[in-house]
């Protein structure tokens, strides 16, 4: 799949004050893809969605939605995107029904109260359509956000630490909308600090750290590439030392003597030392064991190392 | 020009009008009615009649322009201010539209409510004095031109005012101050000869003038001057949100 629905090329900001907050940024998004794009605060992400969303002005390079460049074409750009942004922002005294209304007329659509019916139930806001938007919880304002955004039914959605300060149920509710938006065919970017969520969710990782794209990767193949996996067996009987012919820096002696972790990655078993190798040496040693368990490194372990080794 | 965007900021700032009727609407009312009785009915009974016209009537173009002017600033400025300040322009400006209907939006809001608020102020104060108009053309006009033209200088100061102190700042210390030394409540040729020269400088003279003029046919200065400056006074503000625009100005980093 070679489809880019939008293509961010050699991208710079440095803000006014001469801090360099994007520096050369190269990024591709697929059609149809949920992309997650994880950084510590004050990484980037939401100066890097807000130069693709016109809020911000690029001090280099371009952006290309569906097309058409961000700038010249603004107007075809900007209607394929919604923008859920990172920070409450609300006009207090307005009902839901009305702002989520003025946000599709703003985007050129033609009032369709069906629709905006349909976006207020999938996020359960129906029942609160003609309450002022001071009258809702944190929750609620941020779905409401969301809401806005999906209004004038765009072709891009940017989720901007969409599920801070949301509660764990509503969460995985928020996730349910998200995927049934992919599969009606909207591309999504996400920026998130629950790094469950872009597990759980995206089918690419990006991760940005000081203004620059340090990885983008397959999900599934980033898990596997970098994602360590720990093999420990539970041994019958205590180990002093390991022999001779299991001393290797894969292998260590944990709990007294009573665990043998086997800690290993996706390529060793290509080269030959692998589990079944390793299962074999302990059988020929007379080493038994009596449990064993694997333990895979999550994403986030992933992400702390990275950054860690990049700062 | 798709007119859905158009038509939703303009719609929303209308709304906001409604809901805040008291103070956008009765309060200039109010605030006229008070001008009226101290101006028109207390000191104007001790006051001569001007050019022809009794003092109460000749007040009352000054009155309207008063109003017009500082309701235009006040209600722009602060239809574009409490977005940028709440954050959520944040919406307007990643909308896909041109910064010509963003300004027809909330511009166009701001000045039909001060041409709506004058026309309501000339109700009022047929009231209290006898009216004539003797060039209804012009005197819509003037309304019209004037109320655009200070609702873009509204919308220049909203943008450019990064709190609620400079939002104010710009009305109280240059607004009002020019309003009143502008000949609203008397005629230029009764100043000093100094003053007189001086109050030239002042670009209100030139708008409470022709507008004077488009009621009683009596006027400080000539009426294509009264227009030039007017057009002159559009012209730059026009000037000045383009550049706005252009650069981003207080809106985009
Ligand atoms: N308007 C601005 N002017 C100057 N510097 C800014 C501005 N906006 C952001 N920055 C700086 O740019 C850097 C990146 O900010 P950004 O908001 O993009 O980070 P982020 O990755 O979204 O962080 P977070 O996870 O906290 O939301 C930060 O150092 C921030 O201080
Ligand atoms: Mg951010």
């Amino acid at each position: 799949m070679n489809d880019p629905i939008i293509s961010i090329n050699g991208l710079n900001k440095t803000y006014e004050g001469g801090f360099q907050a994007l520096t050369r940024v190269d990024l591709s998004i697929q059609r149809g893809e949920i992309f997650a794009l994880l950084g510590p605060n004050g990484a980037g992400k939401t100066t890097l969605i807000s130069v693709v969303c016109g809020l911000v002005n690029p001090t280099e390079g371009q952006v290309v939605i569906d097309g058409f460049d961000s700038v010249t074409h603004y107007r075809q750009a900007r209607e394929r995107i919604g923008l859920v942004p990172q920070e409450l922002t609300n006009e207090a005294f307005e009902t839901v029904w009305n702002t989520v209304s003025f946000s599709r007329g703003l985007f050129g659509k033609a009032p369709d109260p069906a629709h905006i019916e349909k976006v207020l139930k999938s996020l359960a806001l129906w029942d609160k359509r003609d309450n002022r938007l001071m009258t809702l919880s944190g929750g609620m304002k941020r779905r409401v956000l969301i809401a806005k955004a999906l209004s004038h039914e765009p072709r891009i959605l940017f989720l901007d630490e969409p599920t801070a300060g949301v509660d764990v149920e509503l969460r995985r509710d928020m996730w349910e909308v998200v995927r049934g938006l992919r599969e009606s065919g909207v591309t999504i970017i996400l920026t998130t600090h629950y790094i469950e969520e872009a597990e759980e969710m995206a089918d690419r990782i990006g991760v940005i750290n000081r203004g620059e794209i340090v990885l983008v990767e397959e999900k599934a193949a980033l898990m596997q590439k970098l994602g360590r996996k720990q093999l420990t067996l539970h041994l019958q009987t205590p180990l002093n030392e390991l022999p001779t012919t299991l001393q290797q820096e894969a292998l260590s002696l944990t709990a007294n003597g009573y665990e043998l972790v086997y800690t290993y990655d996706g390529h060793q078993d290509e080269e030959g030392h692998g589990i079944s190798a390793l299962l074999a040496t302990l059988a020929r040693e007379g080493i038994t064991f009596k449990d064993l368990h694997t333990r895979q490194s999550s994403l986030e372990d992933i992400f702390v190392d990275l950054v860690k080794e990049r700062a | 020009m798709n007119l859905h965007p158009v038509r939703a900021i303009y719609m929303a700032e209308m709304a906001r009008t409604r809901r805040t009727l008291l103070q956008s609407i009765v309060s200039p009312v109010i605030s006229t009615s008070l001008y009226f009785v101290v101006f028109g009915a207390a000191i104007g009974s001790r006051i001569s009649e001007i050019g022809g016209v009794s003092y109460g009537a000749f007040i009352v173009p000054g009155l309207i322009m008063l109003m017009l002017l500082t309701q235009s600033v006040s209600n722009a400025s602060f239809g574009i201010f409490f977005p940028k300040f709440s954050g959520s322009i944040y919406e307007i400006l990643s909308a896909p539209i041109s910064y010509l209907e963003i300004v027809i939006g909330y511009v166009g809001a701001a000045a039909s409510k001060s041409i709506l608020l004058g026309l309501i102020i000339l109700g009022t104060s047929s009231f209290f004095v006898p009216l004539e108009i003797a060039h209804p053309f012009w005197m819509l006009t003037f309304l019209v031109l004037t109320a655009v033209t200070f609702s873009l200088l509204g919308f220049i100061i909203g943008i450019w005012a990064d709190g609620f102190d400079k939002l104010q700042l710009v009305p109280l210390l240059i607004i009002t101050p020019l309003t009143f030394l502008g000949g609203s409540f008397y005629s230029i040729d009764m100043l000093p000869p100094f003053w007189q020269t001086v109050t030239l400088a002042n670009p209100v003279v030139y708008l409470v003038s022709g507008f004077r003029w488009s009621f009683y046919g009596i006027s400080d200065v000539s009426v294509a001057a009264s227009v030039a400056m007017i057009t002159l006074f559009l012209v730059a503000s026009l000037g000045a949100i383009a550049w706005i625009f252009r650069t981003g100005y207080r809106l985009k980093p």
